[in-house]
């Protein structure tokens, strides 16, 4: 008795609930419109037959619930009513399957008209790549990577040249303008999913995979790897921006051509060196850092890593908060720094100074003590970070070790409380907010950056290090 | 395909029930049979999976048949050839040995033991290929087709030695009890498995031995 | 043949004298059944607690410390594994087809005691290996459950030294003892039914078991081949699925493979996974249903039909699942087709089942209320699949928590609601006792009402977009933060339908010894197993003579007869007929 009435109750909060609710799929903004349609029809006649089967069970089990004076009836089967079930369920299934097969005619088909563009997955962040003027993607491989050639394009062939490389997880579409997404993946299997696009296909390395749509609304949206990739599967995101076909063309000069990154200047270390005469008030000569002028250790950072940050200071990206006072103080030194070659010299500059601090020196932090607990928080971090802290061009991690732990800690905090890494302009850093969650105690975080300071720094030890002491 | 017939039977009809039907007839029953049917049908699908596999695998780009041009090491497949006699050998031993009821026990044993010998041969035989092959520098991850032809054959071997394990405890239960229509019966379904164990080592045989050009055909064929 | 002794006569050759080897190195199929169950329900409570460990972290992102993302995607990969193949799979075979295969056919026992002994303690062998990967270092493989290649076996993913090692060796482990089980189910049912026991007369539970096992004989093999091969790529270095790749900045040596391949081999085994577990319950479903309605299976023979279109249907399904893993795109045609044509059988089970009900007496008993659940909570589940197998349908919602929820309400909720009835159903003849009624009740409602709160909600989660297998959604323009609170009411929910199943496990031991003792067919049911002269049924099941059965198994409420059910090894004669006389025609009434 009382399951009949719960079972009618639950069939009435379904119901409700499905029309209350405030979650249901994101306002479309693309052409898959007839996508929409076919969840609706399928909605329709899954929800009825949901009701249906559900109230007849209901009332089945109130109306011919147990009573000692009555028997049950004796029929071993009904063929008639048998035949009309399995036609009618036949009907309604067709109804779903003709027009779920019709859309999906109108998936595989990629119009004529539609531009290429290519996305390249790798753990865990994207990559995009356009054709340039002669609309043809180069030839690419795999065996091919390596950090000067982060997309892997094939030197000989002269259709890759003029190849627009978006190493950045950061993406911008023309409105109305169908494209077809060439998908292609470095390492292990990702998935291209933006949910207000509807549409999404699986990146798989070893082949190349495609799907198509037309973007319709202009607007920002996320990008969601949707297959499971390795650890940290939840951060590999990226932003798509809808605009007009202008503002595309705009965005892509940002961009070099693949021929541009083969010939990138390195760095002029002398033009470098007077650059960084603005740094050395507190950085120090050598980049050795200054606890009490709370400046890192700079020196032996990666070039590609100083211009990310530099460029971070100088847009505003990073030292944008009033309660981040030494970035904000970055952030005005930025003046110093005219222009692109003068981030690229100092950057050079200093990579190439090779200065190590002391142990005693870089560990401050009197609370932290655990150096296994350190390294056992260590291991969320090793993925990107490296084993020892060395950090990885091709996971645009930086080198880590060897650095003060107040720092250290200081930038943790900052993730923790949004002082860095959220500006949308900021690629890897919400990473990096996510991941400072995990540290749920100034214990941890303590730990963690002791034991990292107390990594092995990689860079040779050289007579500079007894001079700044 | 009395199964499908019994499907339409109506069981709450009264007069269905016909207890001296096959079903019900402890004469005709033999779950050994039984079991070991389906057992191969287990171990057909286990090689029809790595076959499907195999021959899709053979479409992509790296892959390189062993055989095809006359400096490719199966192509002289001599070796195979001799262990392929080796099985057949023992398989015609155990037919002997179980199919004729005038062949008397110590003849009986005499082609078992042979049945034996003669599967340790292609055992060796294998083995023997396999150390060629490496000697050449086919080692198994040089090639998509080396590693199946060391899988598959692996596999095959595993499957034989399996089957002479089966064999010999049924012989240490014979020693045991010397319940002679028992193992009369056993013997038959060791003698079904030895022929089975050679159709699935010709299969593998002419597919590992293929070349190129005959996986294309094969693969069109399938539609890959 | 010495195996026919067991079916015909009582063949005390393996009668078992002392505690061990009554109980331990038991050849027994009922002690078997429950070492089986036992195991299956052990690890299946540290599945229970691993999902519980994962909902605290999505209901409460950062609140924990001691789950982090690497655990939190070991604990996912371990739940998924677990329930599905050493839980479900095991419960349902291991458990309750060793049990009820000999009662219900009338057999001794199974034809090949021995090796069934063998397939428990490889089956436990297995779990053993399972578990050791939790204390590896590097902990247990993270890779889910699906084990995709090439991140299965790569650095980025957690367990990939040597967790994920004994994941495989443990599935190749639990294969063969399946092989072992399923080949002694099959060629018992084929073999040892006794006299007057024809195919259609069986009852559907072992249609259900007999399907699904040839399904598992037959699919089990795709994993068995797809687990070699990773092993090879991981430990000898093959190509087989691993194509070249730059793993975190380091070039492997891996050329050419192709990672589709072994999804697709993968789905081969996984597809028909779905109807190991789901065919067994369907079958026990059914049988509790007739019995507690008092009512004998509508369309039995549609019912059958069913079952085997089902399990045949089920192997041409499984790239369903593959819609959008970049496979060739012109296969979503027949696999959308053939999706949506398995769902017109499994409709008509549906159908079927509250067809039974009409008309019937129905007797809402703890077992009763279970499968009324089931039905509810398998039509949601079943038709979320149409959802999912139809091709542009899954486009948007693949790899959301609307694929979670339905395949939790199809393959968790709905079995386990029939497992819990079938524990209930068949306790009384198990143990000799009853279960107690006022916790068996107090069990099914938070159960029932508990995972439809899981559930529901989670299904629109997914029509969000929110994606499946994140530790964390963190910040996101489009996701609400309501869907946070939403998600914390999904694990309060989880939470609570957690513990409730310590009240189960607590009325199970709790019965055992002060439930109110049972009679030897309590439920009143027709079929074989409550037919035994003990209970519970001694070794040899039947005493000193078989049974021989003399109709189908579904004479409830027969017209004519003065009792309501007419068990299956009664002759008409034997039966008190109102009338004196057995009525003529029995097809029209």
């Amino acid at each position: 008795m009382a399951i009949a009435i719960v079972i009618l109750i639950l069939i009435l909060v379904t119901v409700i609930f499905h029309f209350l609710s405030p979650w249901w799929f994101t306002p479309i903004a693309s052409n898959w419109t007839s996508i929409d349609t076919t969840i609706n029809v399928t909605l329709w006649v899954t929800g009825f037959v949901f009701i249906i089967v559900n109230l007849f069970l209901a009332y089945a089990v109130y109306r011919f619930r147990y009573n000692k004076n009555r028997r049950a009836d004796y029929e071993p089967e009904n063929k008639k009513l048998e035949g009309w079930l399995t036609l009618v369920t036949t009907v309604g299934v067709a109804a779903m399957l003709a027009p779920g097969l019709v859309v999906w005619a109108d998936f595989v088909a990629v119009p004529e008209d539609a531009d290429e563009f290519e996305v390249v997955g790798q753990q865990w962040s994207w990559s995009f790549r356009f054709p340039g003027k002669d609309k043809v993607l180069g030839k690419v491989d795999t065996r091919l990577i390596s950090a000067e050639n982060p997309f892997g394009l094939s030197l000989s062939d002269p259709f890759g040249k003029d190849d627009i490389l978006v190493n950045s997880n950061q993406l911008h579409l023309p409105i109305n303008q169908p494209v077809k997404v060439l998908q292609r993946s470095k390492d292990v299997l990702h998935n291209f999913a933006v949910p207000q696009f509807r549409v999404k296909m699986d990146l798989v390395p070893g082949l190349t995979s495609y799907f198509w749509f037309t973007p319709t609304k202009l607007g920002d949206y996320e990008i969601f790897c949707q297959e499971l990739c390795g650890f940290a599967h939840y951060l590999m995101r990226g932003k798509i921006t809808v605009g007009s076909l202008a503002e595309h063309q705009q965005w892509l000069t940002q961009y070099p051509t693949f021929a541009q990154t083969q010939n990138q200047p390195k760095g002029d270390l002398i033009a470098g060196k007077k650059h960084f005469q603005n740094c050395v008030a507190c950085h120090g000569d050598q980049g050795a850092g200054n606890s009490a002028l709370n400046s890192p250790r700079i020196a032996g950072l990666s070039q590609w890593y100083i211009k990310r940050q530099l460029s971070y200071f100088k847009d505003k990206i990073r030292g944008n908060k009033t309660d981040d006072t030494f970035g904000l103080q970055m952030a005005s030194m930025m003046a110093t720094l005219p222009d692109e070659t003068a981030i690229n010299d100092v950057a050079a500059y200093i990579e190439s100074l090779t200065t190590i601090v002391a142990k005693e020196d870089l560990t401050t932090l009197t609370n932290a003590t655990d150096l296994s607990k350190g390294k056992a928080l260590y291991s969320n971090c090793r993925y990107c970070h490296g084993e020892n802290g060395q950090g990885n061009y091709i996971l645009n991690a930086p080198n880590i070790a060897g650095q003060y732990d107040w720092y250290l800690k200081r930038q943790i905090a900052n993730f923790q409380n949004r002082l860095r890494g959220t500006h949308q302009g900021d690629l890897y850093g919400n990473q990096m907010v996510l991941m400072a969650r995990l540290l749920h105690s100034e214990q941890d975080i303590d730990d963690v950056s002791a034991y990292i300071s107390n990594l092995p720094t990689t860079v040779t030890k050289t007579s500079n290090q007894q001079q700044l002491k | 395909m009395a199964i499908f017939t019994g499907l339409r039977e109506k069981p709450w009809l009264s007069q269905t029930p016909d207890l001296a039907s096959a079903a019900n007839n402890s004469a005709t029953r033999n779950p050994g049979k039984t079991a070991l049917k389906f057992f191969l049908a287990v171990v057909s699908m286990l090689f029809f999976l790595f076959i499907i596999t195999f021959l899709s695998r053979t479409q992509f780009a790296d892959f390189q048949a062993l055989t095809g041009k006359p400096w490719l090491p199966l192509e002289n497949s001599t070796q195979l050839w001799i262990n392929t006699g080796y099985i057949l050998l023992a398989s015609v031993c155990f037919q002997i040995s179980s199919a004729f009821k005038q062949v008397n026990y110590p003849t009986k044993l005499l082609m078992i033991t042979l049945a034996i010998v003669f599967s340790v041969l292609f055992v060796f035989g294998q083995l023997g290929v396999w150390q060629t092959l490496a000697a050449d520098g086919y080692l198994i991850n040089t090639n998509p087709a080396n590693s199946f032809f060391y899988l598959l054959t692996g596999l095959h071997v595993i499957h034989l030695l399996g089957g002479v394990l089966a064999l010999l405890r049924l012989l240490f239960r014979l020693a045991l009890t010397t319940n002679h229509q028992q193992f009369d019966a056993n013997l038959k379904l060791v003698t079904f498995y030895w022929h089975y164990l050679i159709i699935v080592w010709l299969v593998l045989f002419a597919l590992l031995t293929s070349s190129t050009e005959t996986f294309k055909t094969i693969a069109q064929l399938c539609g890959f | 043949m010495t195996h026919i002794a067991i079916a015909e006569q009582l063949d005390d050759s393996h009668e078992p004298g002392g505690f061990v080897t009554k109980y331990i190195w038991s050849q027994d199929h009922k002690v078997i059944a429950i070492q089986y169950a036992i195991t299956a329900i052990f690890v299946g409570l540290i599945a229970l607690v691993l999902s519980a460990i994962m909902r605290l972290q999505l209901g409460f992102p950062d609140s924990f410390s001691f789950i982090d993302p690497s655990s939190y995607l070991q604990f996912v990969t371990m739940h998924g594994m677990i329930m599905v193949i050493y839980l479900l799979t095991a419960l349902l075979l291991g458990g309750f087809g060793n049990y009820l295969i000999p009662l219900m056919i009338g057999a001794r026992d199974m034809v090949f005691p021995y090796l069934n002994m063998l397939s428990y303690w490889t089956y436990l062998l297995s779990v053993i290996v399972l578990i050791c990967s939790f204390f590896v270092t590097g902990g247990p493989t993270g890779a889910g459950w699906t084990l995709y290649p090439p991140q299965a076996i790569l650095q980025g993913t957690p367990g990939a030294d040597k967790g994920i090692i004994l994941m495989l060796v443990s599935l190749a482990i639990f294969i063969v003892a399946f092989t072992m089980g399923g080949l002694n189910y099959v060629t018992t049912i084929f073999q040892a039914r006794a006299k007057g026991m024809t195919l259609m007369r069986m009852p559907l539970t072992l249609w259900g078991i007999l399907t699904a096992t040839i399904l598992g004989l037959l699919a089990f093999p795709a994993l068995l081949v797809s687990a070699i091969m990773m092993l090879f790529d991981m430990l000898l270095a093959t190509s087989f699925f691993m194509p070249a790749i730059v793993s975190l900045g380091d070039n492997l040596a891996y050329t050419g493979g192709s990672p589709i391949l072994f999804q697709h081999l993968f789905w081969f085994f996984g597809h028909p996974e779905v109807y190991i577990v789901a065919l067994p319950a369907f079958g026990m479903v059914s049988d509790v249903i007739a019995t507690h309605a008092r009512k004998n299976i509508f369309g039995y023979r549609m019912m059958v039909w069913a079952i085997v279109a089902i399990g045949g249907l089920s192997f041409v399904v499984w790239a369903h699942h593959m819609y959008v893993s970049g496979m060739n795109p012109y296969f979503g045609f027949f696999f959308a087709t053939t999706t949506l044509i398995i769902a017109i059988p499994t409709a008509l089970k549906v159908y079927n089942w509250v067809l039974t009900l009409w008309r019937g007496n129905i007797h809402l008993t703890v077992p009763m209320l279970f499968a009324i659940g089931f039905i509810f909570t398998f039509t949601h589940g079943g038709l979320t699949g149409l959802w999912l197998g139809n091709v542009v349908v899954d486009l948007p919602l693949s790899d959301t928590y609307f694929v979670v929820a339905h395949f939790h309400m199809v393959m968790g909720v709905s079995p386990v609601m029939v497992l819990f009835a079938a524990i209930y159903h068949w306790y009384p003849k198990i143990t000799g006792r009853y279960f107690h009624q006022g916790m068996g009740k107090f069990h099914f409602w938070l159960t029932f009402l508990g995972t439809y709160a899981i559930y529901l909600p989670m299904h629109y989660l997914g029509f969000l977009g929110v994606p499946r297998r994140y530790f964390a959604i963190g910040d996101s323009n489009f996701i609400p933060d309501s869907a946070q609170t939403l998600n914390a009411s999904i694990t309060v929910s989880a939470i609570i339908v957690g513990i409730v199943q310590l009240i189960f496990i607590y009325n199970v031991i709790w019965s055992l010894k002060y439930g109110k003792k049972a009679p030897a067919n309590p439920w009143g049911a027709t079929s074989l197993e409550w037919q035994t002269p003990d209970t519970p049924p001694k070794h040899g099941n039947w005493g000193a003579k078989l049974p021989v059965v003399h109709r189908w198994a579904y004479d409830f409420s027969v017209p004519g007869a003065e009792s309501d059910f007419i068990p299956q090894n009664m002759t008409d004669s034997e039966v008190t007929w109102v009338s004196g006389q057995p009525p003529q025609d029995r097809e029209k009434t």
